[in-house]
């Protein structure tokens, strides 16, 4: 476990011109020259983009069907990468699925990093009864494999994409309210909080402007790395029929309704499984370039 | 010593506690009164309620949960409504097929994942660490459902060497080997990349330099360096078991592999809540004692190991 105080930046290789630059100043130009990192953002910029303005790409209707152009090869009548199941363009439904996939994929991180992030800062910093209390609530959900729980959950309520996020958002919970947790309570014994209660800080001062700026980051960081566990886990409820139902697109429910046709066109069964691994992949590389620009340990 | 197992079992106790009562929620969020679907269709008031009564339905929650409870603890978990059969007798079965699976996949995971990690922390940032760290991100990111049809496509369509599905007889270990891989995608970058980080801490420590500094060998050293290495692999191998088991229902729905989570998916679509209930209570309670025993494990492995 490693501090994750704002230090001062190290001066740099080419000496002391930056001599006082800031935290988020030295974090975005550490990530400024990693390539792996900018290629992977512009890998995701690209299907982001592409997801958001998809209808005005000039794409075919991904929900036109069609009985006598099933399952078939790439370049097939202007189809470049082929058809689906049902006489679908399989193109324009990958770039559609990305507005569902990346959606349910992406919320639930946010929601849980704000209800987790909340519900751990409070234990942390009150400490005592209410860490004891909210923590051991906390320790009851963390029992459950994850899938396991985003699957029970989905489960019971029944499939669609919002079950599902409110599912994904209560495995995801209980990680981020740990993290905060335990970065809270090392931060809040830490010298420089009691020297600013010392010198009279309120509450709210102490807590917004030390705890919380010393905090953030942390929790920031492991949140992304849970955007790609999460698209990955959200594609696999839609896979188990779990998820978004049809015929919406969406990667992981593509693979479940392709999967009867592996034996037909194997590659066109394994396409959209194609994107999931893209996206995932590259959100995690991002995570870690993040995870060492602000030298935030695991 | 006794002392920390006894003080890790009482922790363990509240939380088993709270697990249960979870599970039990869990099926009272679901959409409509769960015994609606034992009361047969068009069935009278008084049927209905005659069924209700029999079933302890008509009592408030919490009794209706201490009754659950009571029945749990005594190896009672219902009947599947879709079998008739008890609900313990569906699980077992399903529960040793998915040890099975997941075994093997962390047989898999540990081999690979240990061989790749300590190479990685020998080979610290030469182009070998690169490509390591760069498999064990792809394991970790990858979606092993996916992995799994990828693996069909390849070698049961394409070069027909091994079944797509299935389980098979237990002495045809053929019907494993894809699924196993599949499911060790995960652990094997989660084991590799910890390995990596723990040869590389261990590795920087004084007593390794005054090993070499005796003249030892590289393979003597290297068993130094092993032992010490040993409790973070026991520790991280555990919990990825554990989390195989909950949440191998992907890679089992892809190979139709006779296990809980093909059960828990069976059970899901012909809503047979008893089933479901008791396959999520059972996995989850197996979770619990899989991480009580690590810890339990760890600090018999390292004694330095010493938890509040």
């Amino acid at each position: 476990m490693s501090t994750a105080v704002a230090t001062a930046p190290a001066p740099t290789a080419s000496g002391f011109r930056r001599p006082s630059t800031g935290f988020w100043q030295t974090v975005g130009r550490r990530l400024s020259r990693d390539p792996v990192t900018l290629a992977c953002a512009a890998i995701l910029l690209l299907i982001v983009l592409a997801a958001l303005f998809a209808p005005w790409l000039g794409l075919d209707d991904p929900y036109k069907q069609s009985m006598v152009r099933r399952l078939k090869p790439f370049g097939y009548q202007g189809h470049w990468l082929g058809t689906d199941e049902l006489g679908r363009d399989m193109l324009s439904r990958l770039v559609y699925g990305g507005r569902s996939s990346l959606f349910t994929g992406f919320v639930p991180v946010v929601l849980a990093t704000l209800i987790g992030g909340l519900l751990g800062i409070v234990a942390g910093y009150l400490g005592g009864r209410w860490n004891m209390v909210i923590m051991r609530c906390i320790d009851v959900f963390y029992a459950f494999p994850s899938v396991l729980l985003a699957v029970a959950i989905s489960g019971v309520l029944g499939a669609g994409q919002f079950n599902s996020i409110v599912s994904l958002t209560l495995v995801f919970v209980p990680a981020v309210a740990r993290i905060a947790e335990s970065v809270t309570t090392r931060v809040r014994n830490e010298d420089f909080v009691d020297a600013a209660r010392a010198t009279g800080a309120s509450t709210t001062s102490v807590l917004f402007h030390h705890v919380l700026s010393n905090v953030l980051g942390p929790i920031l960081v492991y949140a992304s790395s849970l955007i790609s566990v999460s698209i990955v886990i959200a594609s696999g409820l839609s896979f188990l029929g779990l998820g978004v139902t049809p015929p919406n697109a969406d990667w992981g429910l593509m693979l479940n309704t392709l999967r009867q046709s592996i034996y037909v066109a194997p590659v066109t069964a394994i396409l959209p499984g194609i994107m999931i691994f893209i996206t995932s992949m590259c959100f995690s590389l991002m995570s870690d370039g993040l995870r060492s620009a602000m030298d935030v340990k695991a | 010593m006794l002392r920390y197992v006894l003080r890790r079992l009482l922790y363990a106790l509240p939380i088993a506690f709270g697990v249960s009562l979870v599970c039990f929620t869990l099926v009272h969020l679901a959409p409509g009164d769960p015994i609606d679907s034992i009361i047969p269709e068009g069935a009278s008031e008084e049927a209905i309620a005659q069924i209700k009564a029999d079933y302890g339905a008509d009592q408030p929650l919490p009794m209706q949960y201490l009754k659950w409870l009571g029945r749990v603890v005594t190896g009672d978990l219902g009947q599947s409504i879709k079998s008739g059969r008890p609900v313990t007798q569906e699980i077992a079965p399903a529960i040793v097929n998915s040890v099975i699976l997941a075994s093997a996949g962390i047989a898999l995971a540990l081999i690979a994942g240990c061989g790749l990690g300590t190479i990685a922390g020998y080979a610290r940032r030469r182009a070998v660490d690169s490509v390591i760290t760069g498999i064990a991100i792809t394991g970790i990111s990858i979606p092993h459902y996916w992995l799994g049809m990828v693996l069909v496509v390849v070698f049961s369509v394409g070069l027909n060497w091994l079944p797509a599905s299935g389980m098979g007889s237990p002495a045809d270990l053929s019907h494993l080997i894809l699924p196993a891989i599949a499911l060790s995608a995960i652990p094997t970058g989660i084991i590799a990349r910890s390995v990596r980080a723990a040869v590389i801490e261990v590795r920087k420590q004084e007593f390794v330099q005054t090993l070499y500094a005796k003249g030892l060998s590289d393979v003597a050293v290297f068993r130094h360096v092993a032992r010490n290495v040993a409790p973070t692999v026991l520790a991280v191998m555990g919990l990825q078991f554990a989390q195989m088991l909950g949440g191998s229902i992907l890679v089992e729905t892809v190979f139709s592999w006779p296990g809980t989570g093909f059960l828990m998916n069976a059970a899901i679509f012909s809503r047979d809540l008893p089933v479901l209930q008791g396959t999520i209570l059972m996995l989850a309670m197996l979770f619990v004692v899989m991480n009580l025993m690590v810890d339990i494990l760890q600090m018999l492995f390292d004694p330095r190991v010493k938890r509040h």
